[in-house]
Order: structure tokens, then C-alpha cells, then sequence
């Protein structure tokens, strides 16, 4: 077992955010957490490191209890996160990013490490020496994979990759997801507004309204569901 | 080029007589009372004088002023968007720039090298350019906090003061040497940085600003009310000035002094111009220390951290950590300026450390580009430089000091120096070509 959540709560002051959320994402699964916005998926993923911190239940890593964990200790565990919104250094150039993702990895890593993200990535080979900022959406969203990868995670987040890319990158995007789960080996759990493409990568999904899961199965099934397919397909453009 | 570009691209004279009308009027208003009207002592009595032609001429400087810089402006920009591969060249220039920093900055440094043997006998020029490299010294620690790290420090004189008064005290109280006191005034100086540091941890930006300033605040006024330990108002007189190495700058007495041991003459300019090579040395350290470490993860981080604190966390940084090494060591290098300050003058009293004294370091990292090492060393010579120019002007010599903030700041925004050089280069050229 990968992650495991069990009963988690959490509130914000006086609202009740997630109510008992019970989630687990095996070694070498996709598993993806779809639904509206403010039904919690962002801040199910932020509790992960504890911000905000749960108000009970468990959260286990790869066998360990990191519920009560400092956020930085969590996040130096081979668990990355691709946060919502990129949130790249755009001052920074390409390269100092992804340093900036291995800072804390094995300096001895550094060189093969960097081959692997030119390699997924070819358009950051070439754009090395550019300031981040500078990026388009879509190889910003690239470059806040690849920092993620350079810790070597077991585990890889991601909140919302697809969020305000143009369709071509969003494809490229799931079809990297794909390819660091079957050829590198990396178990995600990635959280979607785009429940259509999120669906189709992942093994199995979760579907949370108003801080419940309402529904979870695997992708496949829940992507043929009426319930998923009306509230969150059959409004949007699934051939996107 | 994209026809709605063009369509901007070229005002009418009209436009421009327009623009420079308006600019004109403003100039009128603000002229009747400050250049129409004057006053003159009349036996006693004070007689209100009109100078309108003296207006008039200056309303039509302004306004053909106007004229000409908008149209300089104009054929600036088309010339500068009519080039095709304007990104390429960007880059190109962006590479260019950073050559022409380095080669600045050497020539910098030359000349700061052989000032004092070109004046040698010019006390003037020699004071002033000390000045100037104590405010280097302290702009580049400020730099450190405000530049890399991304927190907005509006208390830094107070480190300052901190190192000045562990100086003087030492030295007064305890008898200690300029360069023994040096590392401990710099030491708890740094003790102080991470005293402001830890009740800061959780502030960012305005709010930031608003504890540090009041952290200057307080250690100014514990300085000027806590008569027993600094003196209160009245300071800390004869502070001993640094030797070199052992020997005094005194006229030849009872003990071996510097002019005596090297056959020279006594001068009082060899203390001048040995107190510059201190405050040189002392900076060239700073500079090679803050260069060095933004070259390495942990000044990197500082950098990652002004971009995203989030983000930071995320990646596992320890940003309490990373805030409080900024801090400590920012305060650290005002310390020693401190330090320094102090054996120069002898004298020290809370009136050298107020909020002014702050407000002008933040300046001079702000105007020189935040986080530029040599953008902090033009600007110092900016803000040191303009007022001792502006003697000439008397009384508006704050005004000219104001008007060429306010220039610098609509000429380049983002300081003299904004372009932000890359921590690695060759190695990212190494990496690419690999």
C-alpha cells in the first residue's frame, strides 16, 4: 500500500471540509480524485502535508503514519507535489527550477536525473537557460512535473495539471502521466476538474461532493456511469 | 508587424503638441508660485515680486522638452519593434549584458583600487568615497534579505547600530582591537537578525515591513533611553580607531607608529586612506561571500523562496530555516559595517541610526536592481554622490536628491540593474551540450 487515508476530517474554523474521507492508491496505480469545484479534492491533497492539519483520522505513507508530521519532514518522504497552479520560480531559469526540485535528493542522482527530464520533456532541454516565467502554460505545467520528478518520488501528486491549458498540451500532459506510470514505474494520484481524460489514464477514480466520496471504482466504470457522466461530462466538451 | 501595433506606433504631431500642452499647463500651475511670485527684503519690509518672462521661458522649455523626449521615445520603440527575431535577440542581449556587468564590475573594482593613490592628497574625495563603500557594504546585506530572500526589511540601520555599539563598547569598556571586536560585534549582530527573524517567520510583505520597522524603532530608542549602558543621546565618544596591524597613525612618540616603521612622513591621510582599503576589503569579502553562496543550494533557495513560498515547501525546504539564515546573515554583514562606521568616526550616537538611515539602505537595493550586487554599488554611488553634488544648491539639495529617485525610477522601473543573472551558466550550457 501506497497512501492510505482513513476517517480523515478536516475543518476550516467552522466549516466541515472533508467528512470522513476513506482513500487508499496501491504501488504502481494511477488513482485520480474527480469533482466540482469546493468539494474538497485541493484541500484533501494539501492536508496530505498538513496544511490545513486533519482534525481526525489517519493518513499512512508507504507503511508510516505521517499524519502529524512537520509539512517539510512530509514532503523530504518520496512523495512530490505538483501544485495547483504550476507555482514554477518564474524568475528562475529552467535549470535552477529543476535544481530547486532535487535539493533535496542525492546530489549523485543530479546528472542521470536530468537526463530523464530531457528526455520526457525535450522542449525544457532546449529552453534551459530561459527564465521560467517566460514559459508558455503548458511547458510551465511540464517544468512543474519534471521539478516534482527530480525528488525521485514514489509517490507523485498532481492538483489540477490540466487547469487553463490549450487541448494540445492537456493531451500531452495525461500522455506523460502514462508514460511515468507504465515505463518509470511512479505511482500518481492526481486530482481533476477534466474528469474525461483523468478517467481514461487512471486505474481507478474517486468521485468527492461536499467532502464525501460518493462513488469510486475503476476509471473505466466511472467514466461509463450516468451519475459521473451527467454531473461532470455531459456539460463540458469531452473531446477536449 | 501587426497593424494595430502601427496605428499606436506613430502619434500625430498634433498628439504630441497635445501631450506636451498638458505637460506645459502643469508646469504653469506649479510655476506661478514657485517662479512667478518671489520675495525680497525691502528695508525690513517683505515686497511679493512677479517674474513672468522667467515663466514663460520655463513653461516653453518644459514644453518643447516634452516635445523632443516624446518623439525620441517614439522613434526609440519603432526602431526597437521594427527589428525582426526580436526574442533571439533578446536572449542574445540578455547574454551580452551579462558580459558587460562582469566587465563593469572589474573596471569597478579597479578603479576602486586605485583611488586613494590617485587623491592621496584629497581627504575630500577619499571620505566621500568611503562613504560610499560603507553603504556598499550595507547594501549588500540588506540585499541578502530584501533582494534574494524576498522579505522586506525597513529596520536594517538597526543592525547597523548593533554593530556599531558592540564596537564601541568593546573597545571603550573591555579594551578590545578593531579586528578582534570585528567578528563578535558581526556575531551578535546576527543574534539580533535571528531575535527579528523568528517572530517574523509567519509575515510576509506589508506586514513584514511594518515589525521591522518597528524593530528599528526599538533599538534606537533603547539606545537613546538606556543611559547607563550607550550613553543615551550623548553617545559613545573616543572609540579607538584601527591600527595597522599593532602600529598606530599618531606623529612619531614613545611607541613604534606606521609612519615611523615604514619611513614615511606622518600624514593624517595615511589613517584616510587605510581606513578606505579597510572598508574595501571588508566589502570585496561581502561581495565574494553573498556571490559565492547564490551560487550554492542554500542561496538558491533564498532566490526559490522570494519566487514561491509554497512551492518551496512542497519541494521539502525547511523555510523557517532558509528565512533565518537570510536574516542572520544580512544582519551579520550590517554588523560590520556597523563596526567600521564606528572606528571611523570615533564618535557614535543614536541620531546616525534612525529610520532615515534605513530608508536610504533600502533605497539603494531597490534603485540598484534587488538582488544586482553591482546595482547596490551605482546606486550607493547615486545616493551618496547626488547630495554631495547638491551642496552647490543649498537648500534644494533634497529636492534634486528626490527628483532623481523619482527619474531613476521612471527611467528603469525595476532598478538600475534588473536583468537577474542566472546562478549557473556553464553548467547549464554543460548539461544542454551533454
Amino acid at each position: 500500500m501506497m497512501l492510505q487515508l482513513s476517517g480523515v476530517h478536516v475543518h476550516y474554523g467552522h466549516i466541515h471540509a472533508l467528512r470522513g474521507i476513506d482513500l487508499s492508491v496501491q504501488i504502481g496505480e494511477v488513482v485520480t480524485l474527480i469533482g466540482a469545484n469546493g468539494a474538497g479534492k485541493s484541500t484533501l491533497l494539501m492536508s496530505l502535508f498538513g496544511q490545513p492539519r486533519v482534525s481526525s483520522g489517519r493518513i499512512v505513507f508507504d507503511g508510516e503514519d505521517i499524519t502529524r508530521l512537520p509539512t517539510h519532514v512530509i514532503a523530504r518522504r518520496d512523495i512530490s507535489l505538483v501544485p495547483e497552479g504550476r507555482r514554477i520560480f518564474p524568475r528562475m531559469t529552467v535549470m535552477e527550477n529543476l535544481l530547486m526540485g532535487a535539493v533535496m535528493a542525492n546530489p549523485d542522482n543530479l546528472e542521470v536525473d536530468l537526463k530523464r527530464m530531457y528526455a520526457l520533456f525535450p522542449i525544457l532541454e532546449e529552453r534551459l537557460e530561459q527564465r521560467a516565467g517566460t514559459l508558455s502554460g503548458g511547458e510551465q505545467q511540464m517544468l512543474a512535473i519534471a521539478r516534482a520528478l527530480m525528488a525521485r518520488p514514489k509517490l507523485l501528486l498532481l492538483d489540477e495539471p490540466s487547469l487553463g491549458l490549450a487541448p494540445l498540451y492537456i493531451k500531452k500532459i495525461f500522455q506523460t502521466l502514462r508514460e511515468l506510470n507504465q515505463n518509470y514505474g511512479v505511482t500518481i494520484l492526481l486530482i481533476e476538474q477534466n474528469a474525461h481524460h483523468a478517467l481514461r489514464v487512471a486505474h481507478r477514480g474517486y468521485v468527492l461532493q461536499h467532502g464525501r466520496i460518493v462513488m469510486t471504482g475503476a476509471g473505466r466504470d466511472l467514466l461509463a456511469s450516468a451519475e459521473v457522466r451527467a454531473a461532470y461530462l455531459e456539460g463540458g466538451n469531452p473531446g477536449n | 508587424m501587426p497593424p494595430f501595433v502601427a496605428a499606436g506606433d506613430a502619434p500625430t504631431w498634433a498628439e504630441r503638441g497635445r501631450d506636451a500642452a498638458g505637460i506645459a499647463l502643469i508646469a504653469l500651475l506649479l510655476g506661478i508660485p514657485m517662479i512667478g511670485l518671489t520675495t525680497v527684503d525691502q528695508g525690513g519690509a517683505l515686497r511679493v515680486l512677479t517674474r513672468w518672462p522667467l515663466l514663460a521661458a520655463f513653461v516653453a522649455a518644459v514644453f518643447c522638452g516634452r516635445l523632443l523626449l516624446r518623439h525620441a521615445l517614439d522613434l526609440l520603440k519603432r526602431r526597437r519593434r521594427g527589428r525582426p527575431g526580436a526574442a533571439a535577440e533578446d536572449e542574445e542581449s540578455g547574454r551580452r549584458g551579462v558580459r558587460m556587468i562582469g566587465w563593469a564590475g572589474w573596471l569597478a573594482f579597479g578603479a576602486a583600487l586605485v583611488l586613494p593613490l590617485v587623491f592621496s592628497d584629497n581627504r575630500y574625495v577619499v571620505d566621500t568615497a568611503t562613504t560610499v563603500l560603507i553603504y556598499v557594504m550595507l547594501g549588500w546585506g540588506l540585499n541578502v534579505v530584501v533582494g534574494l530572500a524576498g522579505l522586506l526589511d525597513l529596520g536594517h540601520a538597526a543592525f547597523y547600530a548593533v554593530g556599531a555599539y558592540a564596537y564601541a563598547l568593546l573597545s571603550t569598556q573591555f579594551g578590545w582591537g578593531f579586528w578582534a571586536a570585528l567578528p563578535v560585534a558581526g556575531l551578535v549582530a546576527a543574534v539580533f537578525g535571528l531575535a527579528l527573524g523568528w517572530p517574523c517567520l509567519r509575515l510576509r510583505g506589508d506586514y513584514l515591513a511594518i515589525v521591522t520597522l518597528g524593530f528599528g524603532e526599538i533599538v534606537r530608542v533603547a539606545l537613546v533611553n538606556w543611559t547607563d549602558f550607550s550613553g543615551g543621546p550623548n553617545g559613545i565618544s573616543s572609540i579607538p580607531r584601527p591600527s595597522f596591524f599593532g602600529l598606530p597613525f599618531a606623529p612619531s612618540g614613545d611607541a613604534p607608529t606606521f609612519a615611523a616603521s615604514f619611513g614615511l612622513e606622518f600624514s593624517p591621510m595615511h589613517r584616510i586612506i587605510f581606513l578606505y582599503y579597510v572598508i574595501l576589503a571588508l566589502s570585496l569579502l561581502t561581495n565574494a561571500l553573498v556571490s559565492r553562496l547564490r551560487r550554492l543550494p542554500a542561496g538558491r533557495a533564498w532566490e526559490a523562496m522570494r519566487e514561491d513560498e509554497i512551492a518551496c515547501r512542497a519541494l521539502g525546504m525547511n523555510v523557517t530555516n532558509v528565512k533565518l539564515s537570510a536574516f542572520a546573515l544580512g544582519a551579520m554583514l550590517g554588523g560590520l559595517a556597523g563596526v567600521f562606521f564606528a572606528a571611523r568616526q570615533g564618535f557614535i550616537s543614536p541620531e546616525s541610526f534612525t529610520f532615515n538611515e534605513s530608508a536610504i539602505i533600502l533605497s539603494i537595493v531597490v534603485l540598484g536592481g534587488m538582488g544586482s550586487q553591482l546595482g547596490v554599488v551605482l546606486a550607493s554611488l547615486v545616493l551618496v554622490l547626488i547630495p554631495e553634488i547638491g551642496r552647490d544648491f543649498s537648500e534644494y539639495r533634497m529636492l534634486l536628491f528626490g527628483a532623481a529617485m523619482i527619474l531613476i525610477m521612471v527611467w528603469r522601473p525595476g532598478g538600475i540593474l534588473s536583468r537577474r543573472e542566472p546562478t549557473l551558466r556553464h553548467a547549464a550550457a554543460e548539461g544542454g551540450h551533454a
